[in-house]
């Protein structure tokens, strides 16, 4: 148990060190940084409150407190998974008009200008 | 029948490293009527389709980056609504659609009063010259489109469709990426808009090979089965805020 926390704890920690270590470099940017920090933060909460634990494990019915934490673990993650599938969905959606749009605008700057030539010298 | 005026009906053709193919399509859309303005959508291809269609008379959109079927065709609607296009007829660039049936499809358009107009490849009752897999996904999406449209619809995959301008600008605005033609059935129908099956004959394709396989066909089911149910909340959720 005492194993499992600590190793809890040493995670969480290595992810928010991480996390920062991204956003510093720019590789994360700062709005997408926060569902990270707060789930790691969440987790070392977690992961040093022996009373949040026992919580956990009686809301969810979870006989074993470290079942539960992996439980809450898995939980947290998904919740930021789900919302960077929104994310990533938004992008996707701006991405496919961006596209579409320079294809248009391409089209209209270079073929529509040598089309209307050849009409005009017919 | 007489040509279309300028500015009334845009072949649409879609393809993805159909460089082997798309040249062929082009001249015999244009051997159908001679001054019809052609627009190949080029899909990010790897071979030289974009240039292949070009020499064979076409004028190309090329997308900067992959963007798949659905992308590309919207990206077709959405210029032709912006150049004030009446009327687009969308042509496989893999020569499986014959040209020689659009003055049907644009017929079809300008005198049925509906927004939509498929050409389909069942209507006479040949059902025997198509692939077991694909009639056996035909059928079921019949099954499923039937009491959403309120009609049957014999070949809900055709990609040979002519759109007028109502529908476009609806397209232009929502079209699905992926697979799109029984996605978009969904949508026009949504919006009360109709559609109307005219008899084509397809062809096998001219090179290539086909995009449809045994997994993606599972793929391909479950996406537009979801696309169909997805538009249908989506659209009821509107109504519901308004
Ligand atoms: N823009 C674009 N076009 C595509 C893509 N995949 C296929 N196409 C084009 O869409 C048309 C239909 O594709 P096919 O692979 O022949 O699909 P299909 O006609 O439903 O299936 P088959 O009966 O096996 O030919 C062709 O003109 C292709 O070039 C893609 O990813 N992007
Ligand atoms: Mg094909």
């Amino acid at each position: 148990m005492d194993r499992l926390t600590n190793f809890m704890t040493g995670f969480s920690l290595l992810l928010i060190l991480l996390v920062l270590r991204s956003v510093r470099r720019a590789h994360i940017r700062v709005e997408y940084s926060v569902s990270w920090l707060s789930a790691a933060l969440v987790l070392l909460a977690i992961s040093r409150s022996p009373w949040a634990l026992e919580q956990i494990a009686a809301l969810t019915g979870i006989a074993d407190a470290p079942l539960a934490l992996v439980f809450a673990v898995g939980c947290l993650f998904l919740i930021v998974f789900y919302r960077f599938s929104i994310v990533i969905s938004d992008l996707k959606d701006a991405n496919i008009a961006l596209a579409q749009r320079v294809a248009i605008l391409e089209y209209r700057l270079y073929e529509g200008h040598g089309r209307r030539q050849s009409q005009a010298a017919r | 029948m007489t040509p279309p005026a300028d500015a009334a009906l845009l072949v649409i053709v879609p393809a993805f490293n159909e460089e082997q193919a798309v040249g062929r399509v082009v001249r015999e859309i244009q051997a159908v009527w001679p001054a019809i303005p052609v627009l190949v959508i080029d899909d990010c291809s790897t071979d030289g389709t974009a240039r292949v269609a070009r020499d064979a008379g076409a004028a190309v959109l090329s997308l900067p980056h992959h963007l798949g079927l659905g992308g590309a065709v919207q990206a077709g609607y959405k210029l032709a609504y912006e150049l004030g296009y009446q009327y687009v007829i969308r042509v496989d660039g893999d020569g499986q659609h014959d040209p020689r049936d659009i003055p049907r499809l644009y017929e079809a358009l300008r005198t049925s009063g509906c927004q939509m107009v498929i050409g389909s490849r069942y209507l006479d009752g040949d059902e025997n010259r198509t692939s077991l897999l694909r009639l056996a996904g035909t059928k079921f999406f019949r099954l499923v489109l039937r009491p959403i449209l309120g009609k049957t619809v014999r070949d809900p995959t055709s990609g040979f469709v002519g759109v007028n301008r109502a529908a476009l600008e609806v397209f232009s605005k929502s079209f699905p990426l992926e697979y799109p033609e029984i996605e978009a059935l969904v949508v026009l129908q949504r919006r009360r808009f109709d559609f109307v099956e005219v008899p084509c004959r397809m062809r096998p394709r001219l090179a290539g090979k086909s995009t449809i396989t045994a997994v993606k066909s599972i793929y391909y089911i479950v996406h537009v089965l979801l696309g169909v149910f997805v538009n249908i909340l989506k659209f009821e959720h509107r109504l519901w805020k308004r």
